[in-house]
């Protein structure tokens, strides 16, 4: 075991990942000469060439749709989309075309593409630098949608996006970028769609994925000073999601709190919150209830951003409405 | 002509009757859909070229199968030229399990892989940057290919001509852009909706550009044939052909906002009636064309009398097939 930081497992990732397969490339901007407008890309194109690690002009909507013919044509792209908020300009590229292809064209050809793009705020970047617009992506048929909430996650989730044979959109929390956290040397490949037990508990289920795991663990820290044994699912995977996993979970437990750092209305927990209604109705003791930012832009000051941001704090209040 | 000597190997660019026979089968296969559509056979929206055969068949002739090509919304020509199998066109048009597409494309989303055809396209302007990242593909995986994006007049106003035409030129990418310029974008022409005219575009992107008489096959064939072996060598080049459009946006659309005068003359430059003269010209004589029409009436017969027997597809299947299947022996 070694500690690494989150960017640094993401790096090692697209390293591994060009190292194992000449099929694979890296394309968007600033990720060649600058390494990355975060550095996730950085020495690859030094190592790898230019021709494999391509710095483009902003065009965000030629990016993608370069990407999915590059992938029809037998590479395996990475672009990046340098913030989450500008994949409304990739939309027709990922929605029409990504997506469907493979379906639309009779199975013919899958679409082996990965959209790296970082979302979340707490960094004062305001409106249109810090939206987290996954649940889009995770509505599209066709789309797989990953958020790895820590270092060992994001590479073993973006390794197995690169090998997938269809368009997954790979987002990270950029205030994740940072962090450091212990992974085995030889940090394994994840599968698609399987949630893990980062905090076991009998009391109340508490489902998150990205930064938001985070908060989970305080709280269920918090609630574990009154009594109150949380369990902590992350997620990982959107689409697809692990619904046996919460449905375990929620029968031993029997409560649910979902958070995520996107607006609550029509976001992933609603999606959670519907299917755990219907298939868990029977284990439920009480109301399922979100945690989940307000609906309103991601403010720009920063006591607006806290404010906005779901805290541990309603984290605990969420769960303490479940026991009432 | 610099281009046909070094496409030697590949398909002769004025083989004038293998382009007059292409022409023939596109021109008869989208009448005998129109008419079809007409009587409630064919699913959904077409979209037919008929008039614009030239482009398709004359563009083609310089590609060899490794080449790629995005198409449009009105692609029965661009695909039948690039050589995908006819019963499996008419089949994806009716909606049959037997298509290309196993009947989840139909018309505006006919493709095939095998060929280069990376599929018609419903979104206007999409197949450019598709044809632009397929030229990508090409150069990084170091083959000896080109990728055509094939485009209306009306794309031209999309902002994502702008991005692939930088990035083309930037990159240098083996990649032929293909203007079909019929006047009209949708239920407008052309005149009411650009402010620029597609050379003078090419010339701030420094991209070559030539313009051709999009109805002579054999005009068509010969610029494309020089093109495509720049593109193969030196980058992006641009060939806008001048075409009509005959028929409405989507059949059934009255063109009641088209001159009537105007439409009685299109048969004057009729991209079949040039090939006939210019292969009369050549001395084939009219019971050799006869032939060809006779032939290619029988190839539709036969497809089309296929098509209409297969079986519809299955619902099951198709919403097993949203993703890829997982590799044997990994978990379900």
């Amino acid at each position: 075991m070694a500690e690494i930081r989150y960017l640094r497992a993401i790096n090692q990732a697209l390293a591994d990942a060009m190292a194992a397969d000449d099929s694979v490339v890296l394309l968007g901007e600033d990720v060649s000469e600058a390494g990355g407008a975060f550095g996730a890309s950085r020495g690859l194109r030094e190592r790898f060439g230019p021709e494999r690690v391509i710095d483009t002009p902003i065009s965000e909507a030629a990016i993608a749709g370069a990407a999915v013919g590059a992938a029809l044509s037998g590479l395996r792209p990475v672009a990046e989309i340098m913030f989450m908020d500008f994949t409304t300009l990739v939309m027709d590229a990922l929605v029409n075309q990504a997506a469907k292809a493979r379906f639309m064209f009779g199975g013919q050809r899958s679409v082996p593409l990965v959209l790296r793009t970082p979302h979340g705020g707490g960094l004062g970047a305001g409106p249109q630098h810090s939206q987290c617009l996954e649940a889009w992506f995770a509505h599209v048929p066709g789309l797989k949608v990953v958020c790895p909430a820590d270092p060992a996650s994001a590479y073993g989730l973006l390794r197995a996006a690169i090998a997938d044979p269809d368009p997954v959109v790979f987002v990270e929390n950029k205030a994740l970028y940072a962090m450091k956290a212990e992974a085995p040397e030889t940090m394994p490949v994840l599968e698609i769609g399987r949630a893990a037990t980062v905090r076991p508990g009998r009391d109340v289920t508490i489902v998150a994925y990205g930064a938001a795991v985070h908060t989970a663990l305080e709280a269920a820290g918090t609630l574990a000073g009154e009594g109150v044994e949380a369990e902590v699912l992350d997620l990982r995977s959107l689409q697809p999601w692990d619904e046996a996993a919460v449905l375990a979970s929620l029968s031993r437990t029997h409560r649910l709190v979902v958070v995520h750092e996107a607006v609550e209305a029509f976001g992933v927990g609603a999606e959670i919150a519907a299917r755990m209604a219907d298939i868990g109705f029977d284990e439920l003791d009480a109301p399922i209830v979100r945690v989940a930012a307000p609906f309103m832009p991601v403010p720009f000051s920063k006591g607006l951003e806290a404010a906005y941001l779901p805290s541990a704090a309603r984290v605990v209040d969420a769960v303490r409405r479940t026991l009432a | 002509m610099t281009g046909a000597g070094e496409a030697a190997g590949r398909n002769d660019p004025v083989d004038l009757p293998a382009l007059y026979r292409m022409l023939m089968l596109i021109r008869r296969s989208e009448e005998r859909l129109g008419t079809m559509f007409a009587d409630g056979e064919v699913p959904g929206f077409i979209h037919l070229g008929i008039g614009q055969e030239a482009v398709s068949a004359g563009v083609m002739a310089a590609l060899t199968p490794e080449d790629t090509i995005a198409s449009t919304h009105r692609g029965h020509g661009h695909a039948l030229a690039k050589g995908l199998p006819l019963e499996g066109f008419f089949a994806e048009l009716l909606a049959k399990e037997t298509g290309l597409c196993r009947g989840r494309g139909g018309s505006m989303h006919v493709a095939d892989m095998s060929v280069g055809m990376l599929g018609a396209n419903g979104i206007v302007g999409a197949g450019l940057s598709i044809a632009l990242g397929s030229a990508l593909a090409h150069r990084t995986l170091k083959r000896d290919a080109v990728s055509v994006a094939f485009f209306g007049d009306g794309a031209l106003a999309e902002g994502l001509l702008h991005e692939c035409l930088n990035m083309a030129a930037l990159w240098r990418l083996p990649m032929l852009f293909v203007c079909e310029n019929n006047g009209w974008g949708e239920f407008l022409p052309t005149s009411k909706q650009l402010s620029f005219k597609l050379k003078d575009l090419a010339a701030a992107y420094r991209i070559p550009h030539r313009a051709v008489d999009g109805n002579d096959v054999a005009a068509v064939a010969a610029a494309a044939a020089t093109l495509v072996a720049e593109v193969r060598r030196d980058g992006p080049r641009i060939l806008e052909c001048t075409t009509h459009r005959v028929r409405g946006h989507f059949e059934g659309d009255a063109q009641k906002y088209r001159d009537a005068g105007e439409l009685a003359e299109l048969h004057r430059h009729d991209p079949l009636t040039i090939a006939a003269r210019r292969l009369a010209e050549a001395g084939l004589d009219a019971q050799a064309l006869a032939a060809i029409e006779a032939e290619v009436a029988a190839a539709i017969e036969t497809a089309m009398a296929a098509a209409r027997a297969a079986a519809p597809p299955a619902f099951a299947e198709a919403l097993a097939d949203v993703y890829s299947p997982r590799p044997a022996g990994e978990a379900a």
